[in-house]
């Protein structure tokens, strides 16, 4: 491992030496990151080359940031469920039922409070649903978030008649507001990056992070090191289901209003970027700062796609190629490290 | 070697002649010269201890693994058994202990796994239904049908199917595994009599069974396997004595180095765990037992005995039927992992790798991993006072190499037990159920494993100890508890009793 990263070339971002014995360990998670950092770059140059005047211009890159907020938190909370071995494919719904729900004309009436905290208390009731279902009704995860997925956009589409529901209440729309800044940052991207950096202290500082991983690394060893596995699941449903909730509020925020097809195909976007930033499908392995990148490419894909006008069918078609391509990388790494 | 195959087969030639079949594992020679011969139409019975070279022998036959030295020599020509299905092609069946059955599919498919009754790649289902039907009567169960589930099926069936399996290829030699192990007595019966009808066909058949009754029921030769050798070749199963048989399975010469027993134990003290008729239906019937602080208590008896669901039930991971469990006078949740952990309690699972380690990660986090509560305020972790702590729980048991952030998949099976140990020590936990403690550790590392176990028990802690190695149970323990079929059959103090005694106990079951 470690002669590995010597023979890098060093573009890594400077890490402080002398981690103790820990840097075999660390420069291996570095090694993906630099990884996915070097992708950015190659797209950033590309956008630089083809489309030298719009690509790099501050607005653009804003708007790559705002575009990539919401399903950013999603992808924490996915991040976490699938660490612990798990997987969630009801986030795409659920944000639409938690949009829907804190778009009504009942919850508009209590103001920007009262439609966050619908949206979140939407999102944690679905992650409940699941969470119960997988951890004390012993469900397959891909099964019962599969009927949640099915339920909660019937759910929102029943609710909101299949109609779109304008937002009135001016403070939600001054969240998106062109001229809304905080330290020349829009605060849907402020939120992404709060929720990031969460997720990143629950999976790394905390004892419920410690456990995540052990659940999802061995759960049968973590049961019999006398950690409650099913606690810990349902724990990670309910965050997966906070994070929609928060996502679905942003959403509102960003188009000024509520409709059922929102978060549309999320759980594959979500599930893509945090395969792609590292994370084991099979659990016990993931970092947030990959998935972080790895939202990012995705975003920037796109619109570097939408700079040069090609189709969203082409888009798609790359985004596949780019999946497969990650995981093929991490087979490789896993391998080599693993016959060390 | 020259071939001899031109050697014209004399009426008397042996179905199959292994001869000085060696095979070394790293750390480990399985086998050191074993010598096997099998003539057609006999039950050819195979015995030796726990780690005798049984396993390894038959699955040199069942060419699974490839003998280092010695020649294996089949109807009077020498061959190898390169792959399973080499094996397979020359008619040498093997019916191991774990059935490989695929459980959601049919019978007949099952019967007929990897040979379909095909033409032309498509499967001809009807025809492998009425084959396997014949297999089935032939084996004396016609009321099983071929188009039955597996997983349906009881343990016996199972089995029933698995020998459908070895005849529907032209079979010649069957390897049995203990197969009587997870049978009824009648279902025993019927085994039986499927193994006479086979060798009345002059099929051969290998058989691995600890019990002697067994042995002197349908046995006619039997070879006696010690520390990877053959100790005896082809005794008559019948007239031989019990106890020849077990004198040649016993006192083996390796020497285990076992620390120095105290003198009286807990002696005088509260006993901190204690089991109130803890039973498990259809597992181990009702136990009793006290153990005080600073005791060794091994379980003794064959696999299948209990031992190992006893431990699985007092640690909460298993529930019992009825019956209790108190650690320091106070009863546990039963079936309760979490609340046995609470409670003091720590295991040492048998399979090491699968149950007790997150094999990805550090030493450290593995040993601190069911500690975090010492290290945490609010959820928040003291990373410093944990990996101050697991590195002193790491010097402190002298683990290799003594860095808590080397990979536990980097370390010696020895180390990776020291490290499961560690996790309980950091615990502080009053009791500690040890699984095979020892098991894929190499010689060496063992004594120094036990000097270990000793001292934790001299600091205080209650150690229940399973091990299927008589030596250790007997050498480590204070106190040994004989089981056999589910029952405790006999309890002494270990310095009363020797292996001797220990195998007619858990073989024959009268003292």
């Amino acid at each position: 491992m470690l002669s590995k990263s010597d023979a890098l070339p060093a573009p890594a971002p400077e890490k402080p030496k002398g981690n103790g014995p820990a840097a075999g360990w660390q420069s291996h998670v570095d090694l993906r990151l630099v990884a996915l950092l070097g992708v950015l770059g190659v797209l950033a140059a590309i956008g630089a080359i083809t489309k030298p005047d719009q690509f790099l211009d501050v607005d653009n890159v804003r708007l790559i940031l705002v575009q990539s907020s919401a399903i950013g938190v999603v992808t924490i909370g996915m991040t976490l469920v699938i660490i612990g071995g798990g997987i969630d494919l009801s986030v795409g719904a659920i944000v639409a039922l938690a949009s829907v729900w804190a778009t009504t004309q009942a919850t508009q009436d209590y103001g920007l409070g009262g439609m966050l905290f619908c949206a979140v208390a939407v999102g944690i009731g679905c992650g409940l649903v699941n969470g119960v279902l997988i951890a004390y009704g012993k469900l397959v995860p891909f099964i019962a978030t599969l009927a949640m997925l099915a339920s909660a956009r019937g759910f929102a589409e029943q609710m909101s008649d299949g109609g779109t529901q304008i937002v009135e209440v001016q403070a939600v729309l001054d969240l998106m507001a062109a001229d809304n800044r905080i330290l020349g940052v829009p605060p849907l991207v402020l939120i992404f990056l709060g929720v990031a950096a969460l997720g990143w202290v629950v999976l790394n500082r905390t004892t419920f992070g410690r456990r995540t991983v052990a659940v999802g690394g061995n759960p049968e060893a973590a049961r019999l090191a006398g950690i409650d596995v099913k606690r810990q699941r349902l724990l990670l449903y309910v965050l997966s289901g906070l994070c929609c909730g928060i996502a679905a509020f942003m959403l509102i925020a960003l188009s000024g209003s509520g409709q059922n097809t929102n978060g549309n195909l999320y759980e594959l976007d979500a599930i893509a970027a945090a395969i792609i930033g590292g994370t084991l499908l099979s659990g016990g392995r993931g970092t947030i700062i990959g998935s972080v990148l790895g939202v990012l490419v995705f975003t920037t894909i796109t619109n570097l796609f939408a700079l040069n006008n090609v189709q969203s069918a082409v888009q798609d078609i790359a985004k596949g190629a780019i999946i497969v391509a990650a995981v093929l990388i991490q087979h490789q790494t896993s391998r080599k490290s693993s016959t060390q | 070697m020259a071939p001899t195959s031109d050697t014209p087969p004399a009426p008397a030639t042996p179905l199959l002649t292994m001869t000085g079949i060696t095979k070394s594992f790293p750390g480990v020679r399985a086998l050191d010269g074993v010598d096997l011969d099998v003539e057609a139409g006999e039950v050819h019975c195979l015995l030796g201890q726990n780690g005798a070279g049984k396993s390894t022998l038959i699955k040199v036959l069942a060419g699974a693994h490839q003998p280092d030295e010695g020649t294996i020599v089949w109807q009077g020509a020498q061959t190898e058994l390169k792959s399973p299905v080499a094996a397979m092609r020359l008619g040498i069946a093997t019916i191991y202990q774990e059935l490989d059955l695929v459980m959601h599919v049919s019978v007949a498919e099952n019967v007929f796994l990897g040979h379909e009754r095909s033409s032309g790649g498509f499967i001809k289902p009807r025809e492998a239904h009425s084959a396997a039907q014949d297999l089935l009567a032939r084996l004396g169960h016609p009321e099983i049908s071929a188009s039955t589930i597996v997983g349906n099926l009881s343990a016996a069936g199972q089995q029933v199917v698995s020998m459908a399996r070895a005849l529907s290829h032209d079979v010649k030699l069957i390897v049995m595994d203990e197969p009587s192990a997870a049978l009824d007595p009648d279902e025993v019966d019927n085994l039986f009599r499927i193994v006479a009808d086979l060798t009345a066909q002059g099929v051969a058949v290998i058989y691995i069974s600890h019990r002697l009754e067994e042995i002197r029921r349908i046995g006619d030769r039997v070879t006696v396997l010690k520390d990877g050798r053959a100790v005896s070749r082809g005794l008559p199963a019948q007239s031989t004595s019990t106890n020849e048989i077990v004198t040649l399975m016993t006192g083996r010469n390796v020497a285990h180095v076992f620390p120095e027993r105290p003198e009286a134990p807990g002696a005088g003290k509260e006993p901190v765990l204690t089991l109130e008729g803890l039973t498990r239906k259809g597992e181990f019937a009702p136990v009793d037992l006290e153990v005080a602080p600073g005791e060794i208590v091994g379980l003794a008896g064959l696999v299948g005995s209990g031992r190992s669901e006893i431990l699985e039930t007092v640690f909460g991971a298993r529930k019992p039927t009825a019956g209790r469990v108190l650690v320091g006078g106070r009863q546990l949740r039963p079936g309760s992992v979490t609340a046995a952990v609470k409670a003091g309690v720590g295991l040492a699972p048998e399979e090491r790798k699968a149950q007790a380690l997150l094999m990805t990660e550090s030493v450290s986090r593995n040993v601190s991993i069911s500690s975090l509560p010492r290290f945490s305020t609010g959820g928040w972790l003291d990373r410093s006072g944990e990996r101050s702590a697991t590195r002193e729980a790491v010097r402190d048991l002298s683990l290799r190499p003594d860095n808590p952030d080397a990979l536990i998949r980097t370390l010696s099976g020895g180390n990776q037990q020291k490290a499961v140990l560690a996790r309980w020590l950091l615990r502080e936990c009053r009791v500690l159920l040890l699984d095979e403690p020892t098991r894929g550790v190499d010689v060496g590392a063992r004594a120094e494993l036990y000097a270990l176990i000793r001292r934790l028990a001299d600091e205080g802690v209650a150690v229940l100890l399973v091990s299927s190695e008589l030596p250790e149970v007997l050498g480590l323990a204070d106190r040994v508890l004989v089981l056999r079929e589910g029952r405790v059959v006999h309890t002494a103090p270990a310095r009363d009793l020797d292996e001797h005694r220990v195998l007619d106990l858990v073989m024959e079951g009268t003292s």
